[in-house]
């Protein structure tokens, strides 16, 4: 099965056009908001309770600095969706959603069972991140 | 030393799964290559001049026998024979069919080992001090902090596309034997003046187009906040590294760009963030790692005394054995450096040699340094000289450790799709010129390194000499450099000014070593003597 | 001469295109002459071959000569390794790649 959006929520998802960062810079008031690579995900920090979309591109996959921006935005509290766009591959999946992502929009549409199957590649983690797994050194002692 | 639990080793074999079924679907076509790529350097897969090239990661340099062993039964069964030990104590097999890689890192796999992020833009291979846990100068042993680091790095999801490679050595001793300063962070273990353990972190250092020696980011991070110090300095690599040109893409630039100062202020700020976090792993964490590094049941008592009547054998202890910590012991290097041979590499008898002789010799440890030698760590006194027969016998008995012939070489453009020239024929001419034992001993310590093109896998940066290939026109041609050094005292080598053919530098390295026999002091090194006379003597004598 | 050459997929092997098929002997290589794109890009879908690339090169009477040191060294073997060369019987045939 193929759909255009992976999501990973219960909530219904917002269907408010994304503004461009410069552009919700300006306005003030948008509920989704497109951020690139190399613009600051901080700035967005004091309208995370505004926000019900982050969408963070990824123009290469090879460009890594989207998964910097997914964590900052779910450590300082984000609770909306976060979606990654653009150059998304079944191989980076998982890592992305250890990150905070949980909805995808990838450019070349993938599967949800072979989704479902890169989720599952990993028995456990080593680190603690953004998406509440245990790492294996809390397993280890807990 | 380290042991894995079921967690690690789940890790690993899940690891296994997924490059297989990333190679599957390569050879059906689902991937392109520029989609695999990648994902299988990621796993230490290259693509080589003649054949795939499979780097197998060995943390911080350490071995048990077993391992070894399997080393050497994959260069049978899947190889031609021989492996290559390499300057991030690592080892490379360079015949390797793709459609038989998963099946090596399942074997791999069944002794605790993997190829893991042994390539690609992510956190390598931790690497660190052959001597860790055995050397007399060390502060504690600094590999548990190292496998904490291997640990963290592993498979760690911000940290994956980083904008280049990025390496850790983990020392623990102001010797520095791991060219700790020349890595993208190089700790330090050290104490402050309460006595507590923590790390001194230095950052941006490498070699490459554009050699660097890595400043003081931070005097003193707490042992138990190291961890999130490092998360501190990727993250704002990750974001503020340039991605624009991958020859300015590594931390170094980055550092050398912004300023020490605005990098660690950069650091302190996103480190105060991350102490909120909770991602610290806990002091027991620490305490089950450190407990694996506990020192081996030495036998105490021993005498220090050795039979020194046999010369041959009184030359190679002088030369390649070590101090221990421990009364009775001694620290032994193995060179895979024999007059005329391939530097770091070891045939599949020789390497399961090896093996057998660090299972019955050293508490089955073994360890594999930066300059592309074997050590086995913990040998008794008393046992050296029927150890030495053995390396003899197999033609591991060279007795040359840090003397010229003991060259660093990359592999060049004998195999390496990257290099520009040969490293590996020269280092033959040059370890052949030299070949009488007693002349290099006069000559002392002289650190000798060799790299095929600009990335400077061979450090010649940081040789006493160094020598780069570069291609002139399409034929080979060698830059000669004086000066280096990756120990405590690290420097970066200095062009002694037009290349040479390959028996020209041979011919100016050996006029370089007549400049410094007939100017040096008592004591001196070539390195030494080279520092206090400058350059102008050694260019007369090598291109008046 | 235009001659191609890349590496099997699944071995890694050094290969030439001989105008029908990849050979592992350089010796066979076929000039592609104005062909070479039309048939890398063919090559490439069929998932055989990787990184495949058009290089120059001689015929000469001893056989085909790749233009570039690193070809040769490619199509020999390594210079250090000669009993994993294209002709390991041959004690001479370093000086070939030079």
């Amino acid at each position: 099965m193929v759909e255009a959006v992976l999501r990973y929520r219960d909530d219904i998802a917002s269907t408010a056009p994304a503004v461009s960062f410069g552009a919700f810079a300006e306005a003030g008031n948008a509920v989704a908001v497109r951020i690139e690579p190399g613009e600051d995900a901080r700035a967005l920090l004091p309208h995370l309770a505004q926000l019900a979309r982050i969408e963070i591109n990824f123009p290469a996959y090879g460009d890594g600095r989207g998964y910097s921006s997914a964590r900052i935005l779910r450590e300082h509290g984000y609770l909306g969706e976060l979606r990654a766009v653009g150059d998304v591959l079944i191989d980076q999946l998982s890592h992305m959603r250890r990150c905070g992502f949980d909805a995808f929009a990838p450019s070349k549409p993938i599967a949800v069972e072979a989704a479902a199957q890169a989720f599952a590649t990993w028995p456990e983690v080593y680190q603690k991140t953004a998406d509440g797994r245990v790492p294996i050194w809390a397993l280890r002692h807990d | 030393m380290y042991q894995y639990d079921q967690y690690d080793q789940a890790m690993v074999d899940a690891r296994v799964a997924e490059f297989r079924g990333q190679v599957e679907r390569r050879l059906a076509g689902e991937l392109t290559e520029d989609q695999f790529k990648p994902l299988r350097l990621k796993n230490g897969l290259y693509l080589q001049l003649h054949a795939y090239m499979l780097r197998v990661a060995i943390p911080y340099g350490t071995l048990n026998s077993r391992q070894m062993r399997l080393l050497g039964d994959i260069a049978d069964k899947y190889d031609r024979g021989y492996g290559h030990f390499t300057t991030r104590q690592n080892l490379q097999y360079n015949w390797i069919k793709l459609e038989e890689t998963p099946d090596i890192l399942a074997d791999l796999a069944t002794v605790e080992m993997h190829a893991i992020q042994t390539s690609g833009n992510c956190i390598r291979n931790i690497s660190s001090d052959q001597y860790a846990g055995a050397a007399a100068d060390e502060l504690v042993d600094p590999r548990p902090y190292a496998e904490l680091l291997r640990q963290w790095s592993s498979f760690h999801p911000e940290f994956d596309y980083l904008p280049r490679k990025f390496k850790f050595a983990v020392i623990a001793s102001d010797t520095d034997r791991a060219a700790m300063r020349l890595h993208d962070i190089g700790i330090q273990i050290v104490a402050n003046e309460c006595g507590d353990i923590g790390a001194k972190f230095h950052v941006g250092g490498g070699m490459g187009r554009t050699p660097m020696i890595a400043p003081v980011i931070r005097e003193f991070v707490p042992a138990l906040q190291m961890i999130s110090y490092a998360e501190a300095c990727l993250r704002v690599y990750n974001r503020y590294g340039r991605r624009d040109n991958k020859y300015k893409a590594r931390i170094k630039i980055l550092i050398h760009e912004i300023g020490a100062d605005e990098y660690r202020r950069q650091v302190e700020e996103e480190f105060a963030h991350v102490l909120t976090l909770g991602l610290e792993p806990p002091a027991a964490e620490l305490a089950r790692i450190q407990g694996f590094f506990a020192d081996p049941g030495f036998e105490t008592g021993l005498s220090d005394e050795v039979d020194r009547s046999d010369p041959d054998f009184a030359v190679w202890l002088n030369q390649n054995t070590v101090a221990h910590k421990q009364p009775g012991y001694a620290v032994v290097t193995i060179s895979l450096k024999p007059i005329g041979g391939i530097p770091g590499d070891a045939s599949a008898d020789q390497i399961r040699l090896m093996a057998d002789l660090g299972r019955d010799h050293s508490f089955d440890e073994l360890r594999v340094t930066h300059s592309q030698n074997i050590v086995l760590p913990h040998v008794k006194k008393a046992d050296l000289y029927a150890l030495w027969q053995k390396l003899e016998a197999a033609g591991l008995g060279s007795a040359n450790l840090d003397l010229i012939s003991d060259i660093i070489a990359c592999p060049g453009l004998d195999y390496c799709s990257l290099a520009n020239a040969r490293s590996i024929p020269l280092a033959q001419k040059i370890s052949q010129r030299f070949a009488d034992l007693d002349r290099q001993r006069d000559l002392g310590e002289l650190k000798l390194k060799i790299s095929g093109c600009i990335n400077a896998c061979g450090h010649h940066h940081a040789g006493h000499i160094g020598i780069l290939g570069v291609d002139r026109k399409g034929t080979e041609n060698y830059q000669l450099s004086f000066g280096g050094s990756e120990a405590a005292d690290t420097s970066l080598a200095q062009i002694t000014g037009p290349g040479f053919s390959e028996d020209g530098v041979v011919d100016a390295v050996e006029k370089a070593t007549n400049v410094y026999l007939a100017q040096r002091s008592e004591g001196e090194r070539f390195l030494d003597t080279y520092r206090r006379i400058g350059m102008a003597p050694f260019k007369e004598a090598i291109y008046g | 001469m235009k001659i191609l050459t890349g590496n099997d997929l699944k071995t890694g092997d050094v290969v030439w295109w001989d105008g029908q098929n990849w050979s592992r002997d350089v010796n066979d290589a076929a000039d592609a002459g104005g062909d070479a794109d039309a048939i890398l890009a063919r090559e490439d879908a069929a998932v055989r071959v990787n990184a495949g690339y058009v290089i120059d090169a001689l015929r000469t009477g001893d056989g085909v000569r790749p233009a570039h040191i690193k070809d040769r060294i490619r199509a020999l073997g390594p210079t250090v390794r000669l009993d994993f060369s294209l002709k390991p019987a041959d004690t001479n045939v370093s000086e070939w790649v030079l």
